[in-house]
């Protein structure tokens, strides 16, 4: 069966750490960070390798900050 | 092996599955955390970009939270007074034929002061899109009650909760619309999980094929949520949402192909 490996690159100035993607993540791979960005906000982050690039956390995002890469293993 | 895997193996263009769509400009949105309306701005933006349509859409900004869509979306915008929307965008559609055009709304707008405008382009049966995003509040003035306000739902002018007898009923604009045979295409979708997500994006897709046609208005209702307005944590006022607002405002196509398929 091929495997997808998938993986995130997150705008974090962008992000206004609101958690909706967290809610949506089927792998729970995202998670709040400890760090704040330069607005003040907790942003979103990878907190491991589960990641299937399934894009569900990229469609629910409100402000579309997540790019979402996926490769074929 | 997925071990071997390196960030820099993934990170490529052409592994790209999913990435913000050009036609949203690179400007920071002014929406409180998790609203629901850049979700809306970005699955039309979307669907305008799918189609090919960028040079040929104009929109029509309205007055409330999304008054500055025009700074978002990367098409040709013109702003409307307050309510005025529907007016505008049936002179646009009806000087320029050819062009596609959309008014993008919010429950004050369209439900309240512009009552009025909606329900007769709406009975004329103009050939444009309208995208209703309803929360049931005023967001931008500071969550006040609006006709859209569920009964019993507490806002800034209806601390006890809203009382249909003094302040009466909350309004389905939806439902409302389909009546009238104007109207073509008619439908409540939601964007606050991935599937409805990409529900509501082939409502939309679908109700701008729909206008390419010149069949006659097509409606797109969104219900979002106001976690700021409703004071709740963005996934707890989406939570609430499912449980409150999708039993008085359900989620599907209310009219298909001019004809009601949904009793209301």
């Amino acid at each position: 069966m091929a495997k997808v490996k998938g993986d995130i690159i997150v705008d974090i100035e962008k992000c206004k750490g609101c958690e909706v993607c967290i809610d949506a993540c089927p792998t729970h791979t995202i998670a709040m960070s400890e760090q704040v960005n330069g607005k003040g906000y907790h942003f979103m982050q990878n907190v491991h390798d589960a990641c299937t690039g399934c894009t569900n956390c990229a469609i629910v995002c409100p402000d579309g900050v997540i790019t979402v890469y996926r490769i074929k293993v | 092996m997925s071990d071997t895997i390196t960030k820099e193996q993934i990170f490529k263009p052409e592994n790209i599955v999913y990435k913000k769509t050009d036609l949203m400009t690179d400007n920071v949105l002014s929406y409180c955390p998790g609203c629901g309306h850049g979700t809306a701005h970005r699955i039309l933006m979307e669907v305008i970009d799918e189609m090919g349509l960028q040079s040929k859409t104009i929109g029509i900004a309205p007055v409330g939270c999304s008054v500055l869509a025009y700074e978002f979306m990367n098409v040709d915008m013109q702003q409307a007074a307050h309510g005025r929307a529907p007016a505008l965008a049936t002179a646009i559609k009806r000087l320029l034929p050819d062009k596609t055009v959309f008014s993008y709304q919010g429950d004050g707008d369209l439900a309240a002061i512009g009552t009025a405008e909606t329900i007769h382009a709406c009975n004329r049966g103009e050939n444009f899109t309208v995208i209703f995003v309803n929360n049931g509040i005023y967001g931008m003035t500071g969550g006040q009650m609006a006709p859209t306000t569920l009964e019993g739902m507490k806002s800034s002018t209806s601390p006890y909760g809203r009382d249909p007898q003094s302040m009466g009923h909350p309004l389905k604009m939806t439902e409302l619309v389909a009546q009238l045979p104007g109207t073509y295409y008619v439908t409540r979708q939601a964007v606050h999980t991935p599937a409805a997500v990409r529900k509501a994006k082939k409502a939309i897709r679908k109700a701008i094929e729909l206008q390419q046609q010149k069949v006659g208005m097509t409606f797109v209702e969104v219900v979002s949520n106001c976690n700021s307005g409703w004071k709740m944590t963005p996934v707890d006022s989406n939570k609430w949402m499912v449980e409150n607002m999708f039993p008085f405002y359900p989620l599907g196509d209310i009219k298909v192909d001019g004809k009601l398929v949904k009793e209301v």
